[in-house]
């Protein structure tokens, strides 16, 4: 069963979000991470770059797969993990902590209210293995 | 049918087993009014006796015998046997492209060594694992570079090889790039004042030497491109030349891509040759086609895999780096083994009776009345002959002495009718040269 | 290994390391005449700063032998057709005759310069001639390039004269619809001419579904690129109407002809209604894989496209003679320097020459049984998931082993244990845990007697001993490698150990 904590918001593209003032740190759950199997490479914006909501930022690979990631509020990014160049193992070993991939700033931080909470994405998750 | 195995009783037997009367029934599912009821036409079958004549018949009717100057991205070399006959072993021959790397070891280790070559000669970072040829090699750094760089604006030489650029326009006619065409100066290499560079630029985009057997000062056109944020991608048709001249990678360039048919591959009027392409490390993922790198077992044995195949068409589909899927494998198999046999001094030794052979001809040739240099840059093993009348009456003209001279240059430049484009390679003998110096001055 | 076994039996295989790890200085390989002209200093010719000043550190420096055993133990490595089966669907791996390479190696083909002027190449050109008129017939198109070099550039020169049609007509539009089935390379190829990709869905048949072609097809739409018969090996029995519909919106069929293997003197696609197809002659037509390549990729049209064919054309003038027309005013342009692969061609020409009417026919009809003879005796045995009679090729599906914890990729490695080349398993992407199997014309019963044996035999290991796959294959020189280490940190060429330890220390 995938760890999905409750202090987080979700995207059905499965992305987390976590915000802190007016800091939105974004990274793939672990529900994702697990789908992809051992992530191999992440590509991710530089700062300064400006996303719509939904827009594609970056992509995850596996060996055999490419996922790309999608922007959950919009905004400009303003902080990348650049940890992840050397060490992309770090989206499976710690999707929610030194997995992170990108720090956005968000142009409304109320949008957040219209992503899951961590029950609403279990039960998505669940549906869409049910599919 | 001799390649087909199963007997008239073994088929009738396998068809009884499927529950089938007549062969007809296993095609159900075509539609019976989309089956073809009478022979294609190709007619009857020939046996191995008479296809082999028939071919040696056709074959004769090309002139091989003559002793050809020609050159302008293809080249007569000396070709080591060891080459046919190690390729003629199957297990190279009839495998597939090497997605099992299990029972494809053979394959993919002469891959990476070929990559690493490849590196070493061009002095760039990364190779792949080869491209059809030169000229769609050079259309897929073109993209690449519009990708890299997400610009699509291009300053192409014109003094790169004609069908080149030809298939450079084509492979990216519906990307809507800007093609500029930037002029070659009277010494034969790029006017620089004729190179317009700006902020939208993606790439200046040289050969070295080019058509015309010139040099190019790549040093000073990757300062120039870099200078703009552009890329520098170098084109090479004569790759023999890299045992010789300063790397491009050495130069500054950003991608170099070309033609490997130099290294132990027969003319064979134009194909199968060998596109090689290589890079900067950070470039990888905006590369073209596939790659080997290398790998170990749980046991910790070393082997060779195919990696970072999600910039491929299988897995990025239309977002993948180029469409490309088969490529030259066995092409570069027969580099590698050319490189591998030749070495570090016969590279160099072949690059030396190159440069040697094209000057002295050069020089006796431009002594005769009427013939000069059109070019004044230097060269390697080929140069353009101003000719005392138009190049490709000349050229007809050494017909009737069993010479192909070379590439009257008319057709693909109007300015330069009276030009012969002339390739002296370590094939042509001294005799040769002078039976070609001879019959030139005799027109 | 194990008395389940009946194919294969172990022999010591040679060690080998890289060439440059071969390489001791001063060895030579190569004899060269000495130069018979009086030589220059260099620096004289060329300036120093044009010139290399590395001296080709690091190329090897090895003899005669060393290449040979070098070489030849590379290959011991290798599966290839000449070893057994190499059930690689869509890929046709078939018998690739010995008498192709010979033809090709005649000098007067080998040694041709590709700018030699027409007069002097005329038996080359009618190698082209000839070739063209066989694909002709064969395909039932009026018109054939065999400039492409593979059938992903065949493919993009399809789609691209498709394009030029189209503005010509006022209008280039937006979309190509590719069904899920189809090959990667198809959507690929779509994308460079500037389209986007719509995928349409296929039916429980696993034929394209007319409902949503319907639905879809509107006059946005260039094209339709469909396989036929497509990657399950299913011909599309409707492909008559899924022509009418492309075509009552003004777009265009264009048709991959990769499993063309299938149809060969059977059924000729011109008569489906198709508007322009490519075929792989390294596939249908014996030339070999060569381990990746070379190919080609010729292109066939309706009189419809002829005029936006790649140049230059070959064609027959007033006198007999052949030369090149390069006054081709519509054409897409050149797609490849040169003609083409001419090499594969005359292997290619070679094959048909040697088949004739009947020994195609024969070929593909073969193929066909082979196909269904190994579906036929599998099914009780592994999931099917499109079941009924199929063309050149048959997939399975994993379905039933994965409740043990077994999936294709681990069937398809301990195959290997077993003599075979394992199956495709990349594609369509339509099946989960797919087995695509083309075994071809060129297996004879009891090498699918034995295939399908030793299929059985791995399903009952996959009850019993499922370790026993997910670490297979046992028998080979390295086992499963790690892809994922290898892509995190891609090591893609060799570097001397001083070199490599000072970039280490660098980073």
């Amino acid at each position: 069963m995938a760890n999905t904590p409750e202090d987080l918001s979700y995207t059905k593209d499965h992305e987390w979000v976590r915000l802190k003032g007016q800091d939105a740190t974004v990274g793939i759950t672990d529900h994702a991470q697990n789908q992809l199997g051992d992530v191999v490479y992440v590509e991710i914006p530089k700062v300064g770059d400006k996303f719509e909501t939904s827009e594609p930022f970056g992509s995850v690979e596996s060996v055999k797969a490419v996922s790309e990631i999608y922007m959950p509020l919009a905004g400009a990014v303003t902080a990348v993990n650049e940890a992840l160049n050397d060490s992309p193992e770090l989206v499976n070993n710690d999707p929610y902590g030194g997995g992170w991939m990108i720090v956005i700033k968000p142009d409304n931080p109320a949008q957040i209210d219209g992503l899951l909470t961590a029950a609403e994405y279990d039960d998505y998750i669940k549906e869409e293995a049910s599919e | 049918m001799r390649y087909i195995p199963n007997s008239p009783d073994e088929r009738r037997s396998m068809l009884a087993d499927l529950g089938c009367q007549d062969i007809e029934e296993i095609f159900a599912q075509v539609p019976a009014a989309l089956r073809l009821t009478g022979p294609i036409g190709i007619g009857a079958a020939l046996s191995e006796t008479e296809i082999i004549s028939y071919f040696r018949r056709l074959a004769a009717g090309n002139s091989v015998d003559y002793q050809s100057f020609l050159g302008a991205g293809a080249y007569s070399h000396f070709i080591p046997v060891v080459i046919d006959s190690l390729i003629s072993r199957s297990e190279f021959f009839t495998a597939y492209t090497p997605y099992q790397p299990e029972v494809s070891q053979g394959t993919l280790q002469y891959i990476f060594e070929f990559q690493t070559m490849i590196c070493q000669l061009t002095g760039m970072e990364v190779a792949n694992a080869s491209q059809y040829d030169g000229s769609t090699a050079l259309a897929e750094a073109v993209l690449m570079a519009a990708r890299v760089t997400r610009r699509d604006k291009f300053v192409i030489s014109d003094a790169i090889h004609p069908q080149y650029r030809e298939v450079v326009t084509a492979m990216t006619r519906y990307a809507g790039f800007t093609l500029d065409l930037a002029r070659h100066s009277e010494a034969g290499t790029l006017d620089a004042d004729s190179i317009k560079i700006d902020k939208e630029t993606a790439a200046v985009v040289v050969q070295s030497p080019n058509f015309f057997g010139c040099i190019e000062d790549l040093q000073a056109l990757a300062d120039a491109a870099h200078e703009a944020g552009a890329l520098l991608i170098v084109a090479i048709t004569e790759p023999i030349s890299l045992g010789l001249l300063k790397p491009p990678g050495a130069c500054g360039a950003d991608i170099v891509v070309g033609e490997g048919q130099s290294f132990g591959i027969p003319m064979s009027y134009g194909g199968p040759y060998l596109g090689f392409f290589s890079t900067l490390e950070k470039y990888v993922r905006q590369m073209p086609g596939r790659l080997v790198g290398e790998a170990y077992d749980e046991k910790g044995r070393r082997g060779f895999v195919l990696t970072l195949s999600t910039r491929e068409q299988h897995i990025r589909r239309e977002k993948a780096t180029s469409n490309i899927c088969t490529n030259q494998g066995l092409c570069a198999l027969m580099a590698t083994i050319y490189l591998a046999t030749m070495g570090r001094r016969g590279v160099r030794e072949v690059a030396r009776q190159n440069l040697q052979k094209a000057h002295v001809a050069a020089a006796e040739i431009s002594r005769l009345k009427g013939y000069g240099l059109r070019f004044t840059a230097p060269f390697f093993n080929e140069f353009v002959v101003r000719t005392p009348r138009p190049a490709a009456e000349v050229a007809t003209r050494l017909y009737a002495r069993k010479i192909l001279g070379g590439i009257a240059l008319g057709g693909y430049y109007p300015a330069l009718g009276d030009s012969l484009l002339v390739c002296v390679t370590e094939t042509a003998t001294k005799q040769a040269i002078d039976d070609l110096v001879t019959a030139l001055s005799e027109l | 290994m194990s008395d389940r076994i009946k194919k294969t039996s172990r022999h010591p295989v040679q060690n080998e390391s890289l060439l440059f790890e071969r390489s001791r200085p001063g060895r030579v390989g190569y004899s060269l005449p000495s130069l018979d002209v009086a030589s220059r200093s260099e620096e004289e010719l060329v300036e120093r700063r044009l010139l290399r000043d590395d001296d080709l550190d690091g190329m090897p420096e090895l003899s005669e032998v060393d290449v040979i055993r070098h070489f030849t133990r590379l290959s011991t490595w290798n599966y290839g057709v000449d070893t057994g089966m190499y059930p690689l669907g869509s890929c046709t791996m078939k018998h690739n005759p010995r008498l192709n390479e010979r033809v090709a190696r005649i000098e007067g083909f080998a040694n041709l310069h590709p700018l030699t002027p027409a007069a002097f190449a005329q038996g080359a050109l009618e190698v082209i001639d000839r070739l063209e008129k066989c694909l002709t017939a064969i395909t039932g198109l009026p018109a054939v390039t065999l400039q492409p070099a593979a059938g992903a550039q065949g493919e993009l020169t399809g789609i691209m004269m498709i394009r030029a049609a189209l503005i010509d007509r006022g209008n280039p539009r937006k979309r190509v619809l590719i069904p899920d089935s189809a090959h990667g390379t198809n959507p690929a190829s779509a994308a460079i001419c500037g389209y986007t990709v719509e995928t349409v869905p296929s039916n429980a048949d696993g034929v394209t579904d007319l409902d949503s072609l319907r639905r879809m097809m509107d006059e946005d739409v260039a094209a339709l690129m469909l396989t036929n018969p497509n990657t399950l090996g299913k011909f599309e029995q409707n492909i008559e109407e899924i022509c009418r519909l492309v075509h009552e919106r003004g777009g265009f069929v264009y048709m991959d002809g990769a499993n063309m293997n299938a149809l060969v003197g059977v059924a000729s696609p011109g008569a489906f209604g198709i508007d322009v197809m490519h075929m792989n002659l390294h596939k249908t037509f014996s030339t070999p894989h060569g381990g990746g390549g070379p190919g080609a990729g010729p292109v066939a049209v309706t009189r419809e496209l002829e005029p936006y064919l790649p140049f230059p054309r070959v064609e027959r003038a007033a006198d007999g003679a052949l030369a090149l027309d390069f006054d081709r005013p519509k054409s897409v342009g050149r797609v490849r320097a040169y003609l083409g692969n001419f090499g594969v061609l005359v292997r290619a020409l070679c094959y048909i020459l040697a088949h004739g009417d009947e020994g195609l026919r024969e070929a593909t009809e073969t193929a066909v049984l082979n196909a269904n003879y190994i579906a036929h005796h599998l099914k009780d045995t592994y999931d099917t998931p499109y079941p009924g009679r199929v063309m050149h090729e048959v997939v399975f599906s994993d379905k039933r082993q994965t409740p043990h914890g077994v999936r294709n990729a681990d069937i398809a490695k301990r195959l290997i244990d077993y003599g075979f080349y394992p199956p495709t398993m990349s594609f369509p992407l339509i099946v989960q845990g797919a087995l695509m199997v083309e075994p071809t014309e060129s297996e004879c019963r009891e090498e699918l007697d034995l295939f399908i044996a030793a299929m059985k035999s791995i399903d009952e290991e996959a009850a019993t001993e499922p370790e026993l796959l997910k670490h297979a294959p046992h028998t080979t020189k390295v086992g499963r490698l790690d892809e994922v280490a290898a892509a995190r940190k891609p090591v893609l060429r060799w570097r001397p150990a001083d070199e490599d330890k000072k970039r280490a220390e660098s980073a």
